[in-house]
């Protein structure tokens, strides 16, 4: 481990903390541009944890440590799965020590403990959200998995840095499982991220909502560290379908000076404008499905998943 | 989908232009602010959360207030929004005379705001009770059961009353809007 390595390590976890909030922004400017209506400037979410860290916590008497540890638990995973992903190198520390496995695995982790603090105060919204969220996570999971293993057929290994090594050598080369990998990965990202057609991100109905039910008790810091932990996790999964599908410009082994590290992170800011914008148009262009019809839209992705491996192992292996 | 995605392209914004501030904003009875509070509010305005309680009124506020997120008012392209929960919040938006059912959940509702908040009663009956004044089921006014800090007249206000109210009161004047 040179010191380089760790340069590049700590850059890519203080790029990653820095700019999703951006990310969130962004896609709301679009989808507010898309509504006709003048956006609130690019940097509002910054603003927003800055008014969030200024306040006061008003906590619940029946709250337990465990609620008061969830923020931070969540804000802790959510950097360590930026550390994992190869946003912009793949020769990464962290990357080395998890394999793509043990990254769903940190996403359970930060599940777990969410919806564990939803129920801890006892109130209905709070439990009902965790037990929503819970039934999408049971069926994300599996989907994301099948995608993965898509990709991990094609390189042979589980760990996404080496996915990403052995697609950037075949350049612009497009697989066709990798197709259906793609599209069933953007219906697990909507569904985890807690977008429209699941999940309404605007929604102020209580009954309705999913993960903002989860948050309802949470005030000031713990808001704050809510939000931004929201925000990143909706960061990793871009840059994890970034590693996937669309690996061009992600500095490789070997590759890596400070010239390709400075083309890595203009390619995965383009990458994210187009992303936010492609998202912001699937919120402005589909309606919000009914939670029982959930199931059937995370088993289409499952299914899309799994022809691709099918594909795979019929036309390539 | 196809008719849908022209129809947007084609509409542009509509968002209308803010509302004139009015020049006494930064003066609280007759006092400047205090450059803390300027401070203060310069965080707090810029990224304002609101929680709205209907503490027994007609909802004919309430339909003004709905008319504040549409995209000619479009309360969000100013950093504002609507929030679920009275903990995310840092205004509470009260209409309503209070009656007296309403009385207790709308004190809990305040006490459950973090610090530093901010109250705004709309609507006659929020000011002062109007027709249903004080009774043995209304308490006359919003300013009777928790502190208001400022009061909105009109029965009802229009939502770019309601929109001048909300910035006169948490925009300091140093500030361009």
């Amino acid at each position: 481990m040179s010191a380089i390595t760790i340069v590049r390590q700590l850059s890519e976890v203080v790029l990653a903390i820095a700019i999703a909030p951006l990310f969130g922004g962004w896609i709301a400017q679009c989808r507010a541009w898309l509504q006709s209506r003048t956006a609130p400037p690019l940097i509002q979410p910054y603003r927003m944890l800055r008014k969030l860290f200024h306040k006061d916590a008003a906590l619940a008497t029946t709250a337990s440590p465990l609620f008061r540890m969830t923020p931070y638990i969540l804000f802790g995973t959510m950097v360590l799965a930026a550390a994992i992903i190869p946003s912009i190198a793949t020769d990464l520390t962290f990357a080395r020590a998890a394999d793509a496995i043990a990254l769903i695995g940190l996403f359970a982790t930060a599940r777990v403990f969410q919806s564990l603090a939803a129920m801890d105060i006892g109130t209905a919204f709070g439990s009902m959200g965790a037990r929503r969220d819970m039934m999408i996570g049971f069926l994300a999971e599996p989907a994301l998995l099948m995608v993965l293993f898509n990709a991990f057929l094609l390189s042979g290994s589980t760990a996404l840095p080496s996915v990403v090594d052995v697609r950037t050598m075949h350049s612009f080369f497009v697989d066709p499982s990798l197709l259906f990998a793609a599209i069933a990965f953007l219906m697990v990202l909507l569904a985890e991220n807690a977008r429209i057609p699941i999940d309404n991100p605007a929604t102020h109905l209580e009954l309705t909502m999913i993960h903002e039910a989860m948050a309802l008790e949470y005030s000031a810091r713990h808001l704050a560290l809510l939000e931004w932990a929201a925000n990143l996790k909706l960061f990793n999964y871009a840059c994890i379908g970034f590693a996937l599908f669309l690996p061009w410009g992600i500095a490789t082994q070997g590759r890596d000076g400070g010239v390709a590290l400075a083309v890595a992170v203009g390619a995965l800011l383009v990458k994210l404008v187009l992303a936010g914008a492609v998202l912001a148009l699937i919120e402005a262009l589909s309606a919000k499905l009914r939670i029982f019809r959930a199931p059937e839209y995370l088993a289409i992705s499952f299914l899309l998943a799994v022809l691709g491996l099918l594909v795979h192992l019929l036309l390539e292996a | 989908m196809w008719n849908t995605l022209s129809r947007m392209l084609r509409t542009g914004l509509l968002t209308e232009p803010l509302p004139k501030l009015s020049e006494a904003r930064s003066v609280v009875e007759g006092l400047p602010l205090e450059p803390m509070q300027q401070n203060l509010l310069n965080i707090l305005g810029r990224a304002l959360c609101i929680r709205h309680v209907d503490a027994g009124s007609c909802n004919g506020c309430e339909l003004e207030i709905q008319a504040l997120g549409n995209p000619y008012y479009n309360i969000e392209g100013v950093g504002i929004k609507f929030v679920a929960s009275p903990r995310h919040a840092d205004l509470l938006l009260v209409t309503g005379p209070v009656s007296v059912n309403m009385e207790e959940a709308l004190r809990r509702t305040y006490e459950a705001m973090p610090e530093p908040k901010l109250v705004i009663a709309l609507g006659d009956c929020g000011a002062c009770g109007a027709a249903f004044g004080s009774s043995y089921a209304s308490r006359g006014g919003v300013s009777n059961a928790i502190p208001v800090d400022k009061t909105v007249a009109g029965c009802p206000p229009s939502p770019p009353e309601i929109l001048r109210a909300i910035l006169d009161l948490i925009r300091p004047a140093a500030d361009e809007v």
